[in-house]
C-alpha cells in the first residue's frame, strides 16, 4: 500500500512515516503542504494519504476538499493528523469527507486505530 | 486664507490709528491700541495650538480605538506570554523523557553485550571441543535463557525507542506555537512603527496601521494551550474527537 504523508514539520513527516513502518507500512513518500501534495496524488496511485491542516501555502482542509472535488482521487481514504481541535474545524472536515481525524499530540496506538477503522469501513 | 487677510487688515487699520495716536500724542489711546494689536496675534497663535491639541487628540483617539490594537495588548500579548510558556513545558517533558528511556535502555544494552561476550567466551571453548558434556549441559541452558532474555529485552528496547520518537512530536507542537508568536512580534512591531508615523509631524492625521486579515472561512488555530482554552469551542483530546465524529454519524 502506498501511502503520502504530508505535513510542513519534518520531524512530523518522520514520525508518521516510522509509525507506519512499524505497522508494516513501509512505501510512503511524503510533501511539506498541500500545494506539492496535490500533484503527487494526481501523478502516481497513491492508496491512503495523511494530512496535516494548518500549513503554508495550501491547508489540509483545502487539500482534502481538492482531493474530493478530483473525479480520479475522489474516493482517496484521507486521515488528518493535526494540532487543529476546534469542534467547527472537525465539523468542517467531517463534511468535507474526511476518513478519519486525529489531534496531535497522538500516540502510536491511536494512530494503528484509525487506520484500522478506516480499512474495516472500506473492506466492509 | 480669507481668515489671514482679514487678520492683517485689522493690523493695517491698528497701526493707521496707532500713528495717529502717537503723533497726537495721546498715549492712552495709543496704549489700548497696542494691546489690541497684540491681542489680534496671540488670538492667532492661540488658534494653531487649539487645531494642533485637536488633530493630536483626534490621532491618538483613532489608535487607541483601532481594534487590532487593543486586542493585541488585552488578550493577544498575554497569550504569547502563555503559549512560550507551554513551549518551556512541551520542551521540557520531551527532553525528560527522551533522557528516560535512555537512561532505562543504556543498562540493557550494556547487559545485552555483558551476556553475549561471556557466552562467546563458552562457545569458543565448545567449538574447541574444549568442554565436558555435563559443562555443556550448563551452557545449553544458559544459550536458552539467554535468547529468552534476548527476546523480552528487544521488545522492551523498541518501546523505548518508540517513544523516544513520539517525543519528538514536540518540535512540531512548539514549532506551530513560536510561528504564531512571531508573527504577533511583527504586528507588534507594525503597530509601534504607526504609532511613531501618527505622532510624527509630517504624517499627522494619516490613518494608523494596517494589519493583514486572513480571509479564510476556517482559520488555522494552532496546537491548545492550556489555559488559553475557550472550553466549549475546542475538543479535549482524541476521545472528544471521536465523539463529535461519530455523532456526524461516523
Amino acid at each position: 500500500m502506498k501511502i503520502l504523508v504530508v505535513d510542513d514539520f519534518s520531524t512530523m513527516r518522520r514520525i508518521i512515516k516510522n509509525l507506519l513502518r512499524d505497522l508494516g507500512f513501509s512505501n510512503t513518500q511524503e510533501a511539506d503542504d498541500g500545494l506539492t501534495a496535490f500533484p503527487m496524488l494526481q501523478g502516481a496511485d497513491f492508496d491512503f494519504l495523511i494530512t496535516d491542516w494548518n500549513m503554508p501555502g495550501m491547508q489540509g482542509i483545502d487539500l482534502l476538499k481538492a482531493v474530493r472535488a478530483d473525479a480520479k482521487l475522489a474516493s482517496l481514504p484521507v486521515l488528518m493528523v493535526t494540532a487543529e481541535s476546534k469542534r467547527d474545524q472537525i465539523v468542517e472536515a467531517a463534511q468535507a469527507g474526511v476518513n478519519g481525524y486525529i489531534v496531535k499530540p497522538f500516540t502510536a496506538q491511536t494512530l494503528e486505530e484509525k487506520i484500522g477503522k478506516i480499512f474495516e469501513r472500506i473492506d466492509a | 486664507m480669507e481668515q489671514k487677510k482679514d487678520k492683517y487688515a485689522d493690523c493695517l487699520e491698528h497701526a493707521k490709528a496707532l500713528v495717529v495716536e502717537l503723533e497726537a500724542k495721546r498715549y492712552a489711546e495709543a496704549d489700548t491700541l497696542l494691546s489690541g494689536l497684540s491681542r489680534l496675534h496671540e488670538n492667532g497663535l492661540f488658534q494653531e495650538i487649539g487645531k494642533l491639541t485637536r488633530e493630536l487628540h483626534d490621532t491618538l483617539n483613532n489608535f487607541e480605538s483601532e481594534p487590532r490594537i487593543s486586542k493585541l495588548t488585552a488578550l493577544e500579548i498575554p497569550d504569547a506570554k502563555e503559549r512560550l510558556n507551554h513551549v518551556i513545558t512541551l520542551t521540557q517533558n520531551a527532553a525528560n523523557k527522551t533522557l528516560s528511556v535512555v537512561e532505562e535502555t543504556l543498562p540493557r544494552s550494556e547487559q545485552l553485550k555483558k551476556k553475549a561476550i561471556n557466552l562467546k567466551t563458552e562457545w569458543d571453548r565448545f567449538t574447541n571441543r574444549d568442554m565436558q558434556v555435563e559443562e555443556f549441559r550448563g551452557l545449553s541452558n544458559e544459550i536458552d535463557a539467554f535468547l529468552q532474555w534476548t527476546a523480552i529485552n528487544a521488545v522492551e528496547i523498541h518501546k523505548g525507542l518508540s517513544d523516544v520518537m513520539m517525543a519528538q512530536d514536540f518540535q512540531d507542537l512548539t514549532g506551530q506555537i513560536i510561528k504564531r508568536v512571531i508573527t504577533l512580534v511583527q504586528e507588534v512591531e507594525d503597530s509601534l512603527v504607526g504609532l511613531i508615523r501618527i505622532t510624527g509631524k509630517n504624517n499627522m492625521g494619516k490613518s494608523t496601521v494596517e494589519v493583514q486579515k486572513p480571509g479564510k472561512d476556517i482559520e488555522a488555530t494552532g496546537p491548545q494551550v492550556p489555559g488559553l482554552k475557550r472550553e466549549s469551542e475546542v475538543v479535549n483530546g482524541q476521545d472528544e474527537v471521536d465523539d463529535l465524529l461519530s455523532s456526524l454519524g461516523f
